[in-house]
């Protein structure tokens, strides 16, 4: 079953150039998804309007079979409900003004969810692995880690069904980045993930299938295995041949 | 000791923490020298312990040889001659460390100027000129004449770091620090640094000073490394021995890191 469809969008900013042509693709529910591409692929662009906030030139998106109505508060309040999203900068995405407990039970106010928000935020920070006395802390007592997981229990609190995550990992140390993946593993265990990155080897880590975007385009789709084995178009193949790999030993 | 850069014993410190403590290492002439460490390790300090380059609340103790000169206690006129003659370097985010405001041929001139007046060379607008363009030529540059003319956001950030990179030889130094030179840069921009990097390196005789939190990148540009965490040396040796059979606990959480994205890109997540 298809969760999200993205049928032929186009999108500019203003009279300027096509950042994004006619591009085309599904997210089947329970899935994760994988958005590759470098400077000026329009990755970000992608993830602007999968989160409602431009609407596309031309073409439609289309959750859970409706049309994303971008443009409808209404609509939005459900959506933002139902599509979360995980940030890239730990640093600049939490308040730092505010205890995590205020943070992270965010969404469930301004969405209304009713119900006991403590114990919500409670189950969301036991399942991103922090303990629940942090609630009661402030961001700048957290590592860049803790606070990306913290950013991760605000996405989740509200039980979406699909997370999105523009460069969730880049911007955290190596060892780190292997924990915070992992842990989007766990969590997309339970629900539909779309992971926006520049970089292969955490999407290989993470999604079962991937859409590679070259200056706005989609230049190769399909699922991750096939796509490292057998790369069919030629900036697929020079993306995976530029990442550099560890020594091989004896 | 014909070594480039010697340093022993160095220790850094503002009046509450120690931020590096008790580090040596030394760069020979012509050595590629990889200094791995994730943030907060003390990487990016000790690069401006060598050049001079601390913030004053941060307090140098042990011994930084620098070409034959001590750095730690030199004052500042030693060491700015020392920053052209001896060492350069090229930083992480080449949009910060040009002007903004400046065409780029203009801001390359500027050290270019310098060292000619300061070696009594002819310094004249048109010998700079030639020197410009013969640096834009060695670091790859296409249309060396456009790109004089260009301001840094008229250009891509691989060529803007090619720019820095013609700044920092402009200098003529023996040492190159590279401090996290690909970590801002696109993938397939990263690997065409990076051969750059090796190529001026070895036709220049350069040493390098390569620091960076990535394995695979520092496996291929550095012959000796040495990994940090927290301040300290935990491990070091030659590039191959470490990353394939790493003794420190540590090292070995990093190399098992870098390994699972590389095993997921072959297809075994």
């Amino acid at each position: 079953m298809t969760l999200m469809s993205v049928e032929n969008v186009s999108f500019s900013y203003g009279a300027g150039r096509r950042v994004l042509e006619d591009i085309t693709f599904d997210v089947p529910r329970g899935s994760n998804v994988g958005l590759v591409g470098e400077s000026g692929s329009g990755k970000s662009t992608l993830l602007r309007l999968l989160l409602g906030l431009d609407t596309p030139r031309s073409g439609r998106i289309l959750f859970d079979g409706q049309p994303l109505e971008a443009k409808s508060g209404r609509y939005m309040r459900s959506y933002r409900r139902r599509v979360q999203a995980v940030f890239q900068d730990p640093y600049s995405s939490l308040n730092p003004a505010h205890r995590i407990l205020r943070i992270v039970t965010e969404p469930l106010r301004s969405l209304k969810v009713p119900g006991d928000h403590r114990a919500m935020a409670e189950e969301a920070m036991a399942a991103v692995g922090l303990p629940a006395d942090s609630l009661g802390r402030f961001p700048d007592q957290f590592s860049g880690g803790q606070r990306q997981r913290i950013a991760i229990a605000r996405a989740i609190v509200a039980r979406p069904e699909l997370v999105l995550a523009d460069e969730a990992v880049s911007a955290l140390d190596l060892s780190t980045r292997v924990r915070v993946v992992d842990l989007f593993r766990d969590i997309s265990e339970r629900m539909t993930m779309v992971f926006v990155s520049h970089d292969m080897g955490v999407v290989a880590a993470l999604c079962d299938r991937i859409v590679v975007l070259d200056r706005g385009r989609i230049v190769e789709a399909g699922e991750t295995a096939r796509i490292l084995a057998d790369p069919q178009n030629a900036y697929t193949r020079s993306l995976l041949s530029s990442i550099p790999r560890m020594p091989e030993g004896a | 000791m014909s070594d480039l850069l010697t340093v022993e014993g160095l220790t850094l410190a503002t009046s509450e923490t120690r931020l590096v403590e008790d580090l040596s290492f030394s760069i020979a002439p012509g050595e590629r020298f990889g200094l791995i460490g994730e943030s907060g390790s003390g990487k990016s300090l000790t690069a401006l312990a060598v050049t001079g380059l601390l913030p004053p609340a941060i307090r140098p103790s042990g011994s930084i040889r620098l070409g034959g000169t001590q750095v730690v206690g030199a004052p500042e006129r030693a060491l700015v001659r020392l920053r052209g003659d001896a060492v350069a370097t090229v930083f992480q985010e080449p949009l910060t460390a040009l002007d903004p405001l400046m065409p780029l041929g203009a801001q390359i001139a500027g050290p270019v100027r310098r060292r000619l007046r300061r070696s009594s060379s002819d310094a004249s607008r048109g010998a700079v000129r030639r020197e410009v363009m013969a640096l834009l030529e060695q670091v790859r540059l296409p249309e060396p004449e456009r790109l004089t003319r260009a301001y840094p956001h008229e250009v891509s950030g691989g060529q803007r770091q090619r720019v820095a990179i013609a700044m920092a030889l402009a200098c003529r130094p023996r040492l190159l620090i590279a401090d996290e030179p690909t970590t801002a840069l696109d993938v397939t921009t990263q690997a065409e640094i990076v051969q750059l990097i090796n190529a001026l390196v070895k036709e220049l005789g350069l040493g390098l000073l390569f620091i960076s939190h990535d394995l695979p990148v520092v496996g291929q540009v550095a012959e000796r490394v040495m990994v940090m965490q927290q301040g300290r040396a935990v491990e070091r040796g030659s590039t191959a021995r470490v990353l394939i059979e790493p003794e420190d606990a540590y090292t070995r959480r990093l190399v098992d890191a870098a390994r699972r994205f590389d095993s997921a890109l072959e297809g075994r997540p």
